[in-house]
């Protein structure tokens, strides 16, 4: 930027990223040190854990509470549910709408962009009369799912993606008789990687995080993913361990650490694209 | 959870700008009469299962919310009838005069109050310190969206931690530990949640202002530098107005995700306690509508909030898009 002042401004700059660092992680970095202490206060010394003090029987508590197996399980499903409809359903919608014309496609863009709009918690208690008490879907994977089936975000940013590919490669396929279907596959697919990337990110962290819509929607506690069960240990269950605080932030890592795991393996891509889909187009 | 955006070139319609070049091959008939644009029909099969999709999800819960709204709905015992008689605006009555949903909106206003200028200032200086070559840079950026990122219940279990009337913050502040404890003290209870969302989403407005960082004219900061303008004075004459999109942006999703704020006052202030100062409009509409069976009061809200966030989110994309000209 400011060529003449570089070197004046570096050490402001680096300064100011650090403390920002340090705010952004230390609550993780103490969230995995509390998870592994035998006796989990809130004092000076919880920062730095002593190894005569640690061990893995917070883990073992909250999974006595909770049945962590079973819980991530419950999540497992619910995300993979998730993800294969938006791959497939939503790469197909993309690619309609991004590069194939037919009637109603500007009605099924403008709903697109409306739905993005309008958060899902305003429409939680229509949802919970008609999936938990009209189709009788409570308790079940299918009613967890399907309100988040098609990540509309992620058909958007499918469509930005699809849109961006010169026009030739698809007039070339289609003179060669190629049929949509292949030509999505074989074509447009192989180019739009990064879209796929961020699309699965999106799929992913949507329903691994969530907590207000499986919550409402199951009551037993053997289909709760692992966010709701750790949300009920947190407010019921907690008198039932001997070290609750610790408990709590072992769950609190376990949640975390696949959504964080596979932020880091594609961080570079998703920023970007993420960024990009918002606010480009 | 994936922030929904408004985009400027969201409504365009790629036909009239050409990736497809010019329309209309031998035989297709005079352009622009029939049905428009109707020379792939598979396409309508390749959308239908996400349209389907929008129609259960979206459409019907929002009439079926709509009508609730105007008539008295009790929850009923499946395969029983019972009526639901029309009540006109009886139920918006009872949420505009309700205390509690009034105080709920007030605790949101506390909430933007604390959030939009704490996400603008700090988001706006970490991104021009991340606007350079640095070393590190893609670890900054990686650790500014870690917690957008993780899931809120997680999250919520850390700070209920550190906030804890036993927890770290109190032990280091000492005898300058508020009295009662941050969350269940009424005056502080809305102010750490609105603290801990700025925190939790501040990562997504860093990389927004970046990528708006990357638009301003570079010529701007020389012309400024020839001027003789500070680094201040040009941060606040050339830097701040040329992201004035960005901060648009951030003032809109701010407004969205007040007013669908659920998990952080259900769990981290236990209910949105104490007594109702952390309540959110959303944590109302579950506990009035599901757990106190009051589901027309419920459906009234819900529609009085979806208005609000539409009609937000279409003057915000007017005001860009005016702008943009």
């Amino acid at each position: 930027m400011n060529t003449g002042r570089v070197s004046g401004g570096w050490w402001l700059r680096m300064v100011v990223l650090v403390l920002g660092a340090v705010v952004f992680l230390f609550p993780f970095a103490y969230m995995f040190t509390a998870s592994l202490q035998k006796q989990t206060t809130g004092d000076l010394g919880s920062v730095i854990p002593l190894p005569g003090s640690s061990g893995t029987q917070n883990y073992v508590a909250v999974n006595g509470a909770i049945s962590l197996g079973r819980s991530l399980f419950n999540s497992g499903v619910f995300t993979i549910g998730v993800l294969l409809c938006t791959l497939v359903m939503g790469v197909l919608a993309g690619y309609g709408l991004a590069r194939m014309q037919f009637r109603g496609r500007g009605t099924v863009f403008a709903a697109l962009l409306l739905v993005q709009t309008v958060p899902f918690q305003l429409l939680m208690l229509p949802l919970y009369v008609l999936v938990v008490r009209d189709y009788g879907l409570g308790d079940s994977y299918l009613g967890m799912i399907l309100p988040f089936a098609i990540n509309s975000t992620a058909v958007f940013l499918f469509r930005q993606f699809f849109l961006q590919l010169p026009a030739e490669l698809f007039e070339a396929a289609r003179i060669d008789g190629a049929g949509e279907l292949r030509i999505l596959w074989r074509v447009a697919l192989p180019m739009v990687r990064p879209a796929l990337l961020t699309g699965t990110l999106i799929a992913f962290i949507g329903p691994w995080n969530e907590f207000l819509w499986p919550f409402l929607v199951t009551k037993e506690a053997g289909m709760q993913p692992l966010a709701v069960a750790l949300a009920g240990f947190m407010s019921n269950l907690r008198g039932t361990v001997e070290n609750p605080m610790g408990a709590v932030m072992a769950g609190a890592c376990v949640l975390a650490v696949p959504a964080v795991v596979l932020f880091l393996l594609f961080q570079r891509h998703f920023t970007q694209t993420n960024i990009d889909s918002g606010t480009k187009g | 959870m994936s922030v929904p955006l408004m985009s400027r070139a969201g409504g365009r319609d790629p036909q009239r700008h050409g990736p497809y070049g010019p329309r209309g091959r031998p035989g297709d008939g005079p352009r622009g009469r029939g049905p428009r644009g109707n020379r792939q029909p598979l396409g309508a099969l390749f959308v239908t299962p996400y349209a389907l999709f929008l129609v259960v999800v979206f459409a019907v819960p929002l009439g079926y919310t709509v009508w609730m709204s105007f008539h008295r709905f009790y929850f009923t015992a499946p395969g029983t009838d019972v009526d639901a008689p029309w009540v006109g605006l009886s139920n918006y009555r009872d949420v505009f005069t309700d205390p509690v949903v009034l105080r709920s909106f007030f605790n949101i206003a506390v909430f933007l109050v604390i959030n939009i200028p704490l996400t603008v200032v700090l988001s706006l200086v970490l991104a021009s310190a991340l606007n350079s070559r640095l070393p590190l840079r893609s670890f900054f950026r990686a650790a500014y969206y870690l917690p957008y990122i993780t899931a809120s219940v997680a999250l919520v279990a850390v700070w209920g931690y550190l906030f804890g009337t036993d927890g770290l913050l109190n032990h280091t502040l000492g005898g300058l530990a508020p009295d009662p404890s941050w969350l269940v003290n009424s005056a502080l209870a809305m102010p750490v949640v609105a603290v801990f969302v700025t925190w939790t989403n501040l990562g997504f407005f860093v990389m927004l202002y970046l990528a708006a960082l990357q638009g301003v004219p570079r010529e701007l900061y020389e012309a400024a530098g020839v001027d003789g303008a500070g680094r201040v004075r040009t941060f606040l004459t050339v830097t701040v107005p040329g992201v004035r999109h960005a901060t648009t942006l951030v003032t809109v999703l701010a407004v969205i995700k007040g007013s669908n704020l659920f998990t952080e006052p259900y769990l981290l202030t236990g209910g949105g306690g104490p007594d109702h100062a952390s309540a959110s409009p959303v944590l109302i509409l579950y506990q009035k509508g599901i757990e106190q069976a009051h589901p027309d009061f419920a459906a009234a809200l819900g529609v009085v909030l979806v208005l609000v966030v539409v009609s937000l989110s279409l003057i915000a994309r007017r005001f860009t898009e005016r702008k943009e000209v």
